[in-house]
């Protein structure tokens, strides 16, 4: 048998040192009901500056339009539901012209459908990490849910064009903006912690999300103001978290509407208990990914 | 206490097969199993999950202990449970039932280039990788420079790696990995990729590794790589520890256990015979003087090594040959048949016997792993070509006219042959008068 001799006793003594005051890590069989494991994910936070980094470096490369297709999106809808649903169906829009009056709306909706789009594969389309890789398997839906984010900037920009075109100046209530943001966000986020969760198992989830991406739109008061829907009916509405988003973003951007308290409070709440669910469904998934995925 | 890196104790390791794994569950089967479980009160027959068909241990009690600085290395067949027991402990998967604990950072080096994007480009994917392995971008940052200048692609560094070679991948890869500094280094086969020199860089750093003081768990089915690395092995077969202790000891009863005896490798089907269109191997045995199979051989004495092979298209020169690699995976000797009365002949169609004589008092002390070759010349199309097909000891017994003579120590070295010395001397020679 060889004997192995040591480099260099520095070296070896830093290193016992390290061992010495290192963390000690136990594998075990997970107990209990939930665990989210907080330090972890501290200690992992640049794995999660990375994976956003990744995901906008790769988003548009080897496009001819590269970010312009944030802009592209949100523009060509308001002009197709323009035609459609001011010209042809004559939908009220809140007193404000109705392009501005959508593209309001669009900015956090596209947002939203793309970070759901993301979030919802999120696990999945990194299998090969999670099957080689530690790290706390709750970065991949939060990064694909923040990689979004930079597409708002030239929306964004885009809207306040529309607003100076339209004459239309913000109240100060425009710094309560960040806050629907993370609301749009927040609910991005719980959504795409039950799918990305759920589409390990179930691939179903994936072809069905487009699809729920639809109807959402239509649930939500996009291409219709929130005023259409009737009284009682109201609260109800609320539930859709993107109601609550869609309404905040109208009421500061363009002064129309609310701020309608008990339909952002039912959204908020919403928003919190699916947040809750999809947490604790994700973490008790994550146990099995690497052996189901 | 202080001195301990990992600790397991019982760790099991449970897998369902079968019908509930072999396809990707669909909402279908989410429907039936909440109507099963609805049902479940009434129902008699939902009893296949309950069934020993269906469920499969790929570990079951292993336990072991890992002192500091150690370099232990795990072998065992396909199957034995190996990357199932690095997959636990670098946290990927959960055991089932049992307990592990591991003092200091831990670092995993499944794969290599895990999460490398084909987009990015070199410096990004160092960043990307690194950071997906662990390292902060302050390490990273500065480890960048000896990280390119390790994987020797400082022209590419703005590159997208999906246009880099197959080689300059892998070599990218492993130098990213080859930087982490974990206490605890997990490390699974990746050194079976890459060409020969990559292979021994590779196996090299592995070694610093080990110098280092670092604790390391190494995964590999080469013989002469754990022999060379570590220190301790442990053998696991289906699911269980059947062997620890020094590496030698460990790989010779692997060999042993996999084929009956070390030194005889045989396929007797036909079909399953390793070769080509030209030729097939069918054994590789190891004989003593005498003629008789021998795992063991007195190192003054010689030792022959005979290769029966077939020839399935005549008409083609033929070389076999035979690779001796010594227990620090060092190549001591290649060994060419060169017999007159077949060296430049195309060979007929049949089977053959050569074998090699290798002469007593030239081989070192230890275990000498053996590998074959046949090729055809003219042009060159190799047949076979496998490494670590049987392996002897050459041993020696104290007191007896080898080599050694008379000294007791250690002796190193690759082979050990004996010379012919000779001294002259002169009696009434004084200082300074020559």
């Amino acid at each position: 048998m060889s004997t192995k001799t040591n480099i260099s006793s520095q070296v070896s003594d830093s290193l016992i040192e390290r061992t010495v005051n290192a963390p000690i890590t136990v594998v075990q069989p997970s107990k209990g009901f939930f665990h989210l494991d907080l330090p972890a994910i501290w200690h992992y936070r640049e794995l999660l500056y990375f994976l956003v980094w990744r995901g906008i470096k790769t988003r548009y490369k080897q496009t001819v339009l590269g970010i312009g297709w944030a802009i592209i999106q949100p523009l060509m809808m308001m002009v197709i539901f323009t035609i459609v649903f001011s010209m042809f169906a004559k939908l009220p829009s809140d007193g404000v012209p109705y392009p501005i009056f959508t593209y309001a709306a669009l900015l956090p909706w596209t947002y939203f459908s793309e970070a759901i789009r993301r979030g919802s594969v999120s696990v999945v389309n990194d299998a090969n990490l999670v099957q080689k890789i530690y790290f706390p398997r709750v970065m991949l839906p939060i990064s694909g849910v923040l990689t979004p984010f930079v597409d708002i900037v030239p929306a964004f920009g885009i809207l306040l064009g529309m607003m100076v075109w339209y004459g239309l100046t913000p109240s100060w209530s425009i710094f309560v903006l960040p806050a629907f943001f993370i609301l749009a966000f927040l609910t991005a986020l719980s959504v795409s912690l039950w799918l990305s969760a759920l589409n390990v198992r179930y691939r179903d989830v994936q072809h069905i999300v487009p699809f729920l991406v639809q109807l959402w739109l239509y649930a939500s008061p996009v291409v219709y103001p929130i005023s259409l829907v009737p009284e009682g009916w109201r609260v109800l509405y609320g539930l859709n978290p993107m109601a609550g988003v869609i309404e905040g973003f109208r009421w500061v951007l363009l002064g129309t509407g609310g701020p309608d308290y008990a339909v952002m409070a039912v959204s908020a709440s919403m928003v919190l208990v699916l947040l809750m669910g999809g947490l604790i469904y994700f973490t008790r998934m994550e146990r099995i990914f690497a052996d189901v995925i | 206490m202080g001195d301990l890196a990992i600790r397991v104790e019982n760790l099991s390791k449970l897998y369902r097969i079968g019908l509930a794994r072999s396809r990707r569950d669909t909402f279908a089967d989410f429907g039936s199993k909440i109507s099963k479980f609805i049902h479940r009160p009434t129902a008699s027959k939902l009893t296949t999950r309950n069934s020993n068909s269906d469920i499969f241990w790929a570990l079951k009690d292993v336990s072991f202990e890992v002192k500091r600085g150690q370099v232990i290395g795990i072998i065992g067949p396909n199957g034995a449970g190996k990357s199932t027991l690095l997959k636990i402990l670098a946290r990927i998967t959960e055991p089932t039932t049992g307990r592990a604990e591991i003092h200091g950072r831990v670092g995993s080096l499944l794969e290599v280039g895990t999460g490398f994007h084909p987009e990015l480009t070199g410096r990004e994917n160092i960043y990307l990788n690194g950071a997906i392995l662990g390292m902060k971008r302050v390490e990273i940052r500065r480890k960048f420079d000896e990280i390119v200048a390790f994987a020797d692609i400082d022209r590419f560094l703005e590159t997208p790696v999906k246009r880099y070679s197959s080689g300059m991948y892998v070599r990218l890869a492993f130098a990213v990995a080859a930087h982490l500094e974990p206490e605890v280094l997990i490390v699974d086969e990746v050194l079976s990729v890459g060409d020969g020199s990559f292979q021994r860089k590779c196996l090299s750093k592995m070694e610093d590794v080990g110098k280092q003081g670092r604790t390391v768990l190494f995964v590999s089915h080469s013989m002469p790589a754990i022999t060379r690395l570590c220190d301790r092995a442990i053998l696991l077969n289906e699911g269980g520890v059947t062997r620890e202790g020094p590496s030698h000891f460990v790989v010779s009863s692997y060999l042993a256990s996999v084929r009956g005896t070390t030194s005889v490798r045989e396929w007797t089907d036909p079909e399953k015979a390793p070769g080509g269109e030209v030729a097939c191997l069918r054994a590789v045995r190891v004989r003593e003087q005498n003629g008789q199979i021998a795992d063991t051989i007195d190192i003054r004495k010689p030792v022959s090594v005979e290769m029966e092979y077939d020839v399935i298209k005549p008409g083609y020169k033929l070389l076999a040959h035979l690779q001796f690699y010594n227990e620090e995976g060092v190549h001591a000797f290649s060994a060419h048949d060169l017999d007159p009365d077949w060296r430049r002949r195309p060979r007929p169609a049949g089977r053959y016997v050569s074998t090699v004589q290798i002469p007593g008092n030239f081989l070192s002390e230890g275990t000498m792993f053996v590998g074959a070759g046949l090729q055809t010349l003219d042009p060159v199309i190799v047949q076979v070509y496998m490494l670590d097909l049987v392996a002897f000891r050459v041993t020696e017994k104290m007191n007896t006219d080898s080599a050694r003579g008379d000294y007791a120590g250690k002796m190193g070295g690759i082979v050990r042959p004996l010379l012919k010395w000779s001294t002259q001397f002169n009696p009434h020679s004084k200082l300074g008068n020559r």
